[in-house]
């Protein structure tokens, strides 16, 4: 009897134990998609050529190059819930950058997310993207890097908190949320569409900024692109299905693709981070790409109603007073660019009537707008850009929240009020 | 009766296409008309020019260029080109760190921040009334020596020796130093004394900074920002002479 016990007790150990090590084991031995072999290419400059592009499609630059540093040596700080990373180098330098990896490390990392000694990569590093990447683009922009000229600068270890900065850990992550897969062409959408869903799932990881993300800093689903609070950095990347905040479909092709590929549109201009995606990324972006992009986009199923647990604005001032202060403000300080009737001055100057980027449910973004003002980037397409004076300097807390209260519901604009707190909270300039 | 019907035909054919010419404008007029939309009516009227590309900076900076009443923010009207070009550069890069100019321009060319140096460089507006600065003769006296004779036993110039006899700054490089608040000149100390601010190497200003106690860097802040401006305020054409440092971000 006690012995019968004692194996109960015993088997049910192993069987607890079995579970991770069975994961473990997969996850380090399994690695899919290493059967695939790089084609071997005729023009090895065009290779390069293309590989660059595809660098630039990828936004490869915006975290492996460091304020004022040296392209791709890495060092950026990336702020997670789960304490600093830093981007490592990736030039071709033998000592501290991948000068030893081969192709098949590079496409290892970025079609399974493992790095040369089969360490697993933290997803901070769009792998779940990256994975969609075919090996020919994969190879292309191996060769790129490869084509670099080699920057000797080490790598910053990460200042991971326990139990984050224990790698091995990240075999549990990668069973639950990781799906290595090149990007499979759906039957029946046209080769744009296609071409489009390929670039905006895998090397542009949209959804990377555009879903939100859980506890353990996994995207829901990475085609969701639902709209999530950027972790750390404090913006709302708004989402991309829902007619409420940035849903595309009923905005003209032409538009989206103004507004991916010049930062500016007649409907909207790009600003905080996105901004830095199309100055670094899209604007290099073909036309072509672009527009296959802007198809996918538009085309995607429209939810309608953004999540609501995204939403974190406090009811503010809903009173006539309020109102008629934010009113007084919007005659003094926006009706020059912005028009009586929110109507703008587009694309330099975009409309605030029907703009659904002030009216998500999360104020940040207005906020931040009337704080800190900016300019959108210089592009090919608008290469002096017209800027907006930051207000934070000039006006308190309860004016930013009274004039941006009023734009939120203004002109057609049916949004909740914000609150002078919530203003107070975003004062600081965000930069990196 | 014998009708010539072709004929006919012809000059029907022919008359309708005369009223069609003849209405065409019409038409047109009609068509523009029907399809006017006002927004991109108005989107004409925006400037296009520098001083309405520049309306965020004038927030801060004032209108034109001009220091503002609240003390802080330089005026960067008439400052040299390539001063101005630099520091937006220096903010783009990380080599100065004040979050809202880095916040600004961190998306925008090169040719565009030339473009905008040149353009505030361009501006001559009048000059604010000095603030009164509240410090002891003693202290105006050594800010005084600082900046016209130098301190030769900490190693250090006289601010005339490379910021123009005037101090209204040298071409294409070096700012002028007077009519700016105490406080920024104050702050601009503190930030090359605690590596915070940084230039092209050899990075001058912060290797003084370290040979100057606090109470110089008052002393001359106060006697800086209390001195009249000029009849000709405009930085002074390059000068011949060998200045006595060598500075990265104004090569000699």
């Amino acid at each position: 009897m006690k012995r019968f016990l004692v194996v109960r007790i015993v088997s049910i150990i192993a069987f607890i134990l079995a579970v991770p090590v069975a994961i473990l084991g997969i996850q380090v031995f399994h690695d899919p998609g290493s059967k695939e072999v790089g084609t071997p290419v005729a023009n090895a400059a065009d290779q390069i050529l293309r590989g660059g592009y595809l660098a630039r499609a990828g936004d490869c630059m915006a975290c492996h190059t460091t304020r004022g540093g040296a392209a791709y040596a890495g060092g950026r700080t990336i702020p997670t819930p789960f304490g600093a990373m830093y981007s490592p180098n990736i030039t071709p330098d033998t000592a501290t950058g991948i000068g030893s990896w081969s192709a098949d490390d590079f496409w290892r990392a970025i079609h399974n997310g493992k790095s040369k000694d089969g360490s697993f990569l933290y997803p901070t590093f769009p792998y779940p993207n990256y994975t969609k990447v075919t090996r020919t683009d994969a190879d292309a922009m191996y060769a790129y890097f490869r084509s670099l000229t080699p920057v000797k600068q080490e790598n910053r270890p990460h200042a991971l908190r326990f139990p984050y900065n224990q790698r091995v850990l990240l075999a549990g992550w990668r069973t639950l949320y990781f799906q290595p897969g090149v990007y499979q062409p759906v039957a029946g959408q046209s080769v744009e569409w296609n071409r489009g869903a390929y670039l905006v799932q895998g090397l542009g990881h949209c959804s990377a900024c555009h879903t939100s993300r859980n506890a353990l800093g996994a995207t829901r689903s990475d085609t969701d692109l639902g709209g999530g609070l950027i972790p750390m950095i404090n913006w709302y990347a708004p989402s991309l299905t829902s007619d409420a905040e940035a849903g595309l479909g009923n905005w003209e092709l032409q538009h989206i693709n103004d507004l991916l590929k010049t930062g500016i549109s007649q409907r909207s201009a790009v600003f905080g981070p996105m901004a830095e995606v199309v100055r670094e990324s899209l604007q290099h972006v073909s036309s072509p790409d672009i527009n296959a992009m802007s198809v996918y986009l538009k085309a995607l199923p429209q939810t309608g109603a953004a999540r609501a647990s995204e939403s974190v604005y406090t009811t503010g001032q809903d009173s006539d007073a309020a109102r008629k202060i934010g009113a007084a403000l919007y005659d003094k300080h926006c009706v020059e660019c912005h028009r009586a009737q929110g109507e703008g001055m587009p694309p330099n100057y975009p409309p605030l009537a029907g703009n659904r980027a002030l009216t998500t449910a999360s104020a940040i973004n207005p906020i931040r707008m009337v704080l800190n003002g900016g300019y959108p980037p210089s592009t090919g397409g608008n290469p002096r850009p017209y800027g907006m004076p930051p207000f934070g300097p000039r006006l308190s807390d309860i004016e930013v929240a009274a004039v941006v209260s009023y734009i939120r519901s203004s002109w057609g604009n049916a949004a909740e009020s914000v609150s002078p707190i919530e203003v107070g909270r975003y004062r600081t300039v965000p930069i990196d | 009766m014998y009708l010539n019907l072709p004929s006919i035909m012809k000059k029907i054919v022919e008359t309708a296409r005369r009223a069609a010419y003849a209405l065409l404008p019409l038409v047109l007029v009609g068509v523009a008309a029907l399809t006017y939309n006002p927004v991109q009516a108005q989107s004409v009227v925006i400037a296009d020019t520098m001083a309405q590309r520049t309306m965020a900076c004038i927030a801060c900076h004032g209108s034109e260029g001009r220091v503002t009443a609240d003390g802080y923010y330089p005026r960067i009207a008439g400052k040299p080109a390539g001063y101005l070009y630099n520091q937006l550069r220096n903010f783009r890069e990380g080599r100065r760190q004040y979050p809202m100019m880095i916040y600004m321009v961190d998306h925008l060319s090169d040719a565009y921040l030339l473009e905008m140096a040149q353009y505030f460089s361009g501006l001559h507006a009048a000059y604010p009334a000095l603030r009164p600065v509240a410090e002891s003769a003693a202290v105006m006296a050594r800010g005084r020596i600082l900046a016209t004779v130098g301190d030769a036993s900490k190693k250090v110039p006289a601010c005339i020796a490379c910021h123009g006899t005037a101090l209204t700054g040298v071409a294409p490089d070096i700012p002028g130093l007077i009519g700016l608040p105490r406080d920024y000149l104050n702050a601009q100390f503190g930030a090359w004394k605690n590596g915070t601010r940084h230039a092209g190497a050899p990075d001058c200003m912060a290797l003084l900074a370290q040979r100057l106690s606090v109470e110089d860097i008052s002393a001359a802040s106060a006697w800086l920002a209390s001195q009249p401006i000029p009849a000709d305020p405009s930085p002074r054409a390059a000068a011949t002479e060998k200045r006595p440092m060598d500075c990265g971000s104004a090569p000699q």
